[in-house]
């Protein structure tokens, strides 16, 4: 009586079970040229002075090159677009001598004029292609006074005041500013951003919104040439999809594995390949030394003993940090003081120190904590597990919870009347920068008043002296004093992971966070 | 009939202004705006003044809103801060997939949703029901973010049947055997919500609809069954089930959000997520925007067929 019915129902499932088979026989395959990279965002910019994020520095690193460069697996600085340069003795004068016979992708010549216009665009505000920014991140570049090209084959920068980090800047992901092609920014004008163009070992051909991110390699690149014939970028923002698609061979690479899925990439070296590699990151607990209970070195001291990092980096985080010892991440190697241990995690030590400064029954204090953000690895569960160790030794913190953007609203005029203590964390080229920013008694962002005069004036000759052993001893020396004045409870440095096919081969991450895959080939 | 078009067509005028408005006023409420999104821990108010002057965000807000909405009436929907091109390119970009996915849903959860509502209807407390109603239960219970995690380990993962999330095979697809492949399980797991809560509606009203004296009269008069069923109760029934088709086609826009994510569809949903949380306000109004107008034109179409099928409707 109700066949139709019955019928479109069966015919219903048929159609299913064709569209299922159908499903086995076109399996994705990714062709032997071409690398097809999981990628954790959607692509934002190709103009690399417009660039905020490390995702987009990943991708441009292929496409732009700056007058420096880092040194493979180091932080140290090469040649580049330049291949010499000397700083003036008061460090106010760089000049480079630029490597010759360079053409951009789209066949104009590098030369001093080039980057000239380059450095111009980005500092002068009555520059013709200054509206093609704005450039939110060129700070990082420093003082900048001006910009002069005697002959083609030399640039000098002049800056207002002495400014050491500006070669490691340079040599930075953003450094790939001064290697931007005149020709394109001034033929696609505000589209630059969706254009590009630069001398780099990879062009960019092909951008479809949400589905993919395409580079060619540059035939006429005056380096050794890419082995892959092409990169794909597909932006895979959820992370389990990003896992899922490395499972299912949909992707060759991805970069930041979820720490839960580590284990099972290594349980397979057969079909996969993991990689980890630390970097300038610090994880760590911003803490209000202008209010009780933290005024006090000792309670500061006290929390750093308290919080087992061992713990934290090994079971909350599945080995993807090591427990950090103080202000300067290990990866700055010229920089760190390899003397510096850990705080040990010492509950007894802890409780003692309380006690000394007048918190024998312990003592409550408010702890900020945020949802996700940028290098904050698993900030809700990390909050939990420090509320829980503190509280052992009698700091009891009540954490409030905050979406990142409204977090740093809150964190940065400063933690007074507000918080004790709140989580943060910092990725940076050189060791200049965070500190600068954050632990000068006049930082514009010293969000916990610390006030140090001796941090002070190591923090102003560290960005004045341009002789590297100097710098490094000036660092050293600041590390062991922020180490044990503790403004800071260091947590751990995050280690970045990746993991690609087994065929994968030539693929190293770099300390500096960006990915350098002309080296890169398929077997 | 027309008139009533007419009016509907007018009323949609305030209804999109209204939306600019609350979009506009309820992405300032929310702490962090885009310099202190983009700068992060690099916020200082040196550079946030700088930023927000550059990106001509330090005008008072209804002088914003005002030039926008000025620009908008030209055409002008203004330029992405994030992805630096204008926002009518990347929205118009995202919708087709968006339209795809949540269209193709709502088709699905229609006819499965109907036709299983039918036939639980008219074998009330029978197996089928019984199976249908427990089918439901799970259906309306189930997160779709959560069943579409599932149908992604079962039959992209393990079986190996589906691709695990696209619109289309990065190299040699795009044609239209690859786009359905590619659907399918996202436009299930969309569809399995909104369909479950069409079941249930479809029997309801089937049931009062056959309990209706002209349901036994047409018995009476000899009809078959069949004629009885799909010609004098469904056709009556359908009246209150076509406005929830509508609802559900909001439900689908809305639910897309989280599918494409989950499902790496290049549509709206998926975009404004990042737009929200880089604080890309003229990107989130654009979008919402356009979602907005879709929704409120399918809204106008239900009510037409409504109207169509229930003629008192639009004398009212």
């Amino acid at each position: 009586m109700y066949k139709p019915l019955w019928r479109a129902c069966r015919a219903a499932a048929i159609a299913l079970s064709v569209v299922a088979a159908f499903g086995i026989a076109v399996k994705a395959q990714t062709p032997k040229d071409v690398l097809v990279v999981g990628h954790v965002a959607e692509l934002q910019t190709l103009d690399p002075a417009q660039a905020v994020t490390i995702s987009d520095f990943r991708i441009l690193s292929n496409i732009y090159e700056g007058l420096v460069r880092y040194k493979d697996a180091s932080l140290d600085v090469e040649p580049g677009l330049a291949t010499s340069w000397t700083v003036s003795p008061d460090g106010k004068t760089y000049t480079f001598k630029l490597r010759e016979g360079v053409k951009f992708q789209d066949g104009s010549p590098f030369n001093s004029a080039s980057v000239k216009f380059d450095i111009d665009r980005v500092i002068d505000k009555n520059h013709p292609y200054n509206h093609t920014g704005p450039f939110p991140f060129v700070f990082l570049l420093g003082p900048i006074a001006s910009v002069d090209a005697p002959d083609p084959s030399t640039v000098i920068i002049h800056l207002k005041n002495p400014y050491a980090p500006m070669l490691t800047m340079l040599a930075s992901a953003i450094g790939g500013l001064t290697g931007v092609s005149p020709d394109a920014v001034k033929k696609y004008d505000k589209e630059f951003a969706r254009h590009g163009g630069g001398t780099g070992p990879f062009t960019f051909t092909i951008w479809e919104a949400g589905q993919r991110f395409v580079l060619e390699r540059n035939e006429n690149y005056w380096g050794p040439k890419p082995k892959l014939k092409a990169l794909v970028f597909r932006p895979i923002i959820d992370e389990n999809a990003r896992v899922s698609e490395m499972q299912t061979g949909g992707t060759d690479l991805t970069i930041e594995v979820p720490p839960d899925n580590v284990a099972t990439f290594k349980a397979d070296p057969g079909k996969f390949t993991y990689y980890e590699q630390p970097g300038p990151h610090l994880w760590y607990l911003l803490l209000n030394t202008e209010e009780k209970p933290f005024d006090d070195k000792r309670v500061r001291q006290a929390a750093n003993y308290a919080i087992n990092k061992e713990a934290m980096a090994d079971q909350i985080l599945k080995g993807t940090a090591t427990p950090a010892a103080g202000p300067t991440p290990p990866a700055f190697t010229w920089a760190h003081d390899p003397n510096l241990k850990p705080y040990p995690y010492d509950p007894a030590k802890a409780k003692q120190l309380l006690a000394e400064a007048g918190y024998p029954n312990g003592v409550d204090v408010t702890f900020y904590v945020t949802e996700s953000g940028s290098g904050m690895l698993s900030p809700q569960l990390m909050g939990t597990a420090i509320q829980a160790d503190l509280a052992a030794v009698g700091i009891r913190a009540k954490i409030e919870t905050y979406e990142w953007n409204t977090f740093l609203g809150k964190i940065l005029p400063g933690m007074k009347g507000k918080a004790n203590m709140a989580e943060l964390s910092f990725m940076s080229q050189d060791p200049d920068m965070h500190p600068s920013l954050t632990l000068r008694t006049d930082s514009a962002i010293n969000s916990g008043r610390y006030k140090n005069k001796e941090v002070d004036k190591l923090l102003t000759e560290g960005r004045t002296e341009s002789d590297t052993v100097k710098r490094a001893e000036i660092y050293k020396k600041f590390q062991d004093i922020v180490y044990d004045d503790a403004p800071w409870v260091f947590i751990v440095n995050w280690k970045q992971n990746a993991v690609s096919g087994a065929n994968v081969k030539g693929f190293r991450l770099h300390p500096s966070f960006t990915t350098r895959l002309w080296e890169v080939w398929k077997e | 009939m027309r008139n009533y078009i007419l009016r509907r067509l007018l009323l949609m005028v305030p209804v999109l202004f209204g939306i600019t408005v609350i979009v506009f006023l309820v992405i300032w409420l929310i702490p962090g705006d885009p310099a202190k999104a983009i700068l992060g821990t690099f916020a200082t108010p040196e550079n946030v003044a700088k930023l927000n002057h550059d990106l001509g965000l330090d005008r008072p807000l209804p002088v914003q809103y005002l030039i926008w909405l000025g620009n908008v009436l030209r055409g002008d929907f203004g330029r992405s801060y994030i992805l630096h091109r204008p926002v009518i390119d990347e929205v118009l970009d995202r919708l087709f997939p968006t339209l795809l996915l949540a269209g193709t849903a709502l088709i699905l959860s229609s006819a499965f949703g109907v036709l299983l509502g039918i036939i639980a209807a008219i074998r009330q407390n029978g197996w089928q029901d019984k199976l249908i109603t427990i089918a439901v239960l799970i259906g309306i219970s189930t997160p779709s973010f959560w069943l579409g995690i599932l149908l992604i380990f079962w039959f992209a993962v393990r079986l190996a049947w589906f691709p695990v999330g696209g619109m289309q095979a990065l190299f040699g697809g795009g044609d239209l055997v690859d786009v359905i492949h590619h659907l399918a399980l996202p436009a299930i797991t969309l569809a399995a919500v909104a369909g479950a809560v069409l079941v249930r509606l479809t029997r309801g009203n089937m049931l009062e609809a056959l309990r209706q004296d002209y349901v036994r009269t047409a018995r009476a008069k000899g009809l078959s069954e069949g004629r009885v069923i799909y010609v004098h109760a469904f056709r009556n029934a359908l009246v209150n089930i076509v406005p929830i088709i509508g609802l559900e086609a909001g439900f689908v826009l809305g639910g897309a959000v989280y599918i494409e994510t989950v499902f790496q569809w290049p549509g709206i949903g998926r975009m404004l997520v990042s737009a929200i949380s880089t604080r890309d306000i003229l990107l989130v109004q654009g979008g919402v925007l356009i979602v907005a107008t879709c929704y409120v034109f399918i809204n106008l179409l239900t009510d037409i067929v409504q109207c169509i099928l229930d003629p008192r409707i639009g004398q009212a």
